[in-house]
């Protein structure tokens, strides 16, 4: 961790301002594409952009305005743990409704 | 790690008996902070999930009932919520450059733009019980002629609509107590570039409500907009 400060910093990076309106420059302008984006019509692609879009501007908020960037390994991994666990209990629960209509062709001998 | 002024200050003000030093301090409140959020995450994962199978299964349903969302007040709201988590950032940077007034000025301007959200969330409400599209006895949805029409299951949609957005909105309520709770401390000057935890934690929690608005929006105001 290069520190230019003459004494060092109790959270271990040094008080710049610049990152954070930076990250809030880039959330703006995703926000704007995000809208922008909204109003072509991709098929099934839309709420993939859209998501993808939200699943980047959310990792910004958490390394450079929720400082993760700079934190312990603990944190990190809470962190991560926390939302593969959001990732787990819908992607589980959708493996469940995608496949219902199986059972039916399965049934019928095809 | 210990850090020098931590060493120097070994009795600060602000150090819990239990704790060795203000860094492990640090370091325990912010890891128990993450872990209230990952609960926080689940709790609102219950909803997304929800969210995603009725958008699935009502999936141009959605996106029609969608457009009477106001994508403006949505958007600017979205904006709000950016600026407010820039400010509640630079409350904590105001702290590690030992500036207590500057502390005092950035929460309040975060509040302000908590409140603003507030502010258009309730404009938005009141559109919704005007136009008869709060669910219940009362729900009344006009279908756009020529389009397949199933107020039921947009009736699913603005449920969703206002329990996502209502648990958002309480937490938002929630978060500006909490900033007005910093607002004493912060000018009595408890807040320093050595021990500034309680501006972290509550800064982490505002943080995270800016990321669950970050996901609502796209999902309630933008997927009928093409």
């Amino acid at each position: 961790m290069s520190s230019t400060m003459a004494e060092p910093a109790p959270a271990a990076h040094t008080p710049s301002r610049k990152p954070y309106f930076l990250t809030c420059a880039f959330l703006l302008v995703m926000t704007l594409i995000t809208y922008v984006v909204a109003k072509f019509d991709l098929g099934p692609l839309n709420d993939v952009v859209a998501l993808s879009i939200a699943v980047f501007k959310a990792t910004a908020v958490v390394l450079f305005f929720m400082h993760v960037r700079h934190s312990s390994k603990l944190t990190k991994l809470t962190v991560v743990s926390g939302f593969l666990w959001l990732a787990f209990m819908i992607f589980i629960t959708m493996s469940d409704y995608w496949t219902r209509g199986w059972l039916d062709t399965f049934a019928s001998g095809r | 790690m210990v850090s020098h002024e931590a060493q120097v200050h070994g009795s600060h003000v602000a150090l819990q008996h239990h704790f060795d030093d203000l860094e492990q301090q640090r370091e325990a409140s912010t890891f128990g902070m993450w872990v209230f959020l990952c609960t926080e995450i689940l709790f609102f994962g219950g909803l997304f999930t929800t969210y995603v199978v009725y958008r699935q299964r009502f999936h141009g349903v959605f996106a029609q009932a969608s457009r009477d969302l106001n994508v403006v007040w949505g958007g600017t709201n979205t904006a709000v919520l950016i600026c407010s988590s820039l400010t509640m950032a630079l409350a904590i940077w105001s702290a590690q450059i030992n500036r207590r007034k500057l502390i005092v000025l950035f929460l309040l301007i975060t509040m302000a733009f908590g409140l603003t959200f507030l502010g258009i969330k309730t404009i938005e409400y009141k559109e919704k019980f005007d136009h008869h599209l709060v669910p219940g006895p009362h729900f009344h949805y006009v279908c756009p002629p020529g389009e397949p029409c199933h107020p039921e299951q947009a009736q699913v949609f603005f449920s969703l609509y206002f329990a996502m957005t209502g648990l958002h909105a309480l937490h938002m309520v929630v978060g500006v107590g909490l900033l007005s709770y910093l607002l004493l401390p912060s000018w009595q000057g408890r807040y320093t570039s050595e021990w500034h935890n309680p501006l972290e934690c509550i800064g982490l929690y505002w943080h995270f409500v800016d990321i669950v608005w970050i996901f609502l929006f796209p999902l309630l105001y933008l997927i009928g907009a093409h």
